[in-house]
């Protein structure tokens, strides 16, 4: 089962939809509240990102038989130096972002807290695209 | 102890629906980092903030929390309660410090 999201990369009200909406189908097949809370952390991470880094985008969540697999895909500035934006605290939100509660630097280490892996498909001026992968 | 008396020990004002599902409080989370709250906060926690933006709504639902208290004498608007209405999360209210909260709550929860 594939469920497709379009990321808004203007509308901060919505932040969050995709990564709702997807808890609540999993939460409807029965998958376990463990699983359903790690994917939906994860997923509102990367969503957020998708927003405030990425400009928006899209979002395509994979219910497989062994695996939950969901990638976002955006055209924004992409990612210099992975290693340093994989690190605990590192952020380059604007101060605007950061009145909002965001941009305290834990989001890609909470995505690969909470998944069994992540890829991370980025360079500048490419986009980025990341997946994540719960096994089930 | 449930939501119901957690809003009598504290001394809560509830800005969300009143009829709220009564659910237990297990635990408390301090914090107004949201992805910090994300990767921390626990399952049935009183999740305490001064953050009063629409994404904690998210949040709190996300991070499955039993509830949200703003402190310090902070407020949510109505797009914020609308939206934590319709998502069955419950915001309370106090004009007190964090600390204070907790300290309240050391060895009741
Ligand atoms: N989709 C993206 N496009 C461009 N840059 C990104 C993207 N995702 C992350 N980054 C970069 O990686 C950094 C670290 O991301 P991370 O999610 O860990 O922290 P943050 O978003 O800055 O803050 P937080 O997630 O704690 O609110 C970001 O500040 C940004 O520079
Ligand atoms: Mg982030």
């Amino acid at each position: 089962m594939i469920k497709k999201y379009d990321i808004s990369g203007e509308d901060f009200s919505l932040a969050g939809e995709a990564s709702s909406n997807f808890k609540s189908v999993l939460k409807r097949l029965g998958i376990s509240t463990e699983i359903v809370r790690r994917v939906s952390i994860a997923m509102y991470e990367a969503e957020i990102n998708t927003i405030i880094h990425g400009g928006g985008g899209e979002c395509e969540a994979e219910i497989k038989s062994n695996a939950i697999s969901v990638t976002f895909r955006d055209n924004g500035p992409g990612i210099a130096n992975l290693e340093l934006a994989m690190q605990e605290g590192y952020s380059t939100a604007s101060e605007k972002i950061r009145e909002l509660g965001f941009g305290a630097g834990m989001g890609l280490p909470n995505i690969k807290k909470y998944t069994d892996d992540m890829l991370i498909d980025t360079a500048p001026g490419k986009g980025t695209t990341l997946t994540l992968i719960i096994n089930l | 102890m449930k939501v119901s008396e957690l809003i009598k020990t504290l001394n809560l004002t509830v800005a969300t629906e009143p009829n709220f599902e009564d659910r237990d409080v297990t635990g408390c989370y301090i914090g107004d980092l949201l992805s910090w709250v994300m990767g921390k906060a626990q399952s049935g926690d009183a999740w305490i903030t001064i953050m009063n933006n629409i994404n904690i709504v998210a949040v709190a639902s996300l991070t499955d929390s039993a509830c949200i208290i703003l402190c310090e004498g902070v407020s949510a608007d109505e797009a914020v309660i609308n939206k934590a209405n319709s998502e069955g999360i419950i915001i309370l209210k106090s004009g007190e410090t964090a600390y204070s909260l907790a300290c309240q709550l050391s060895g009741e929860i």
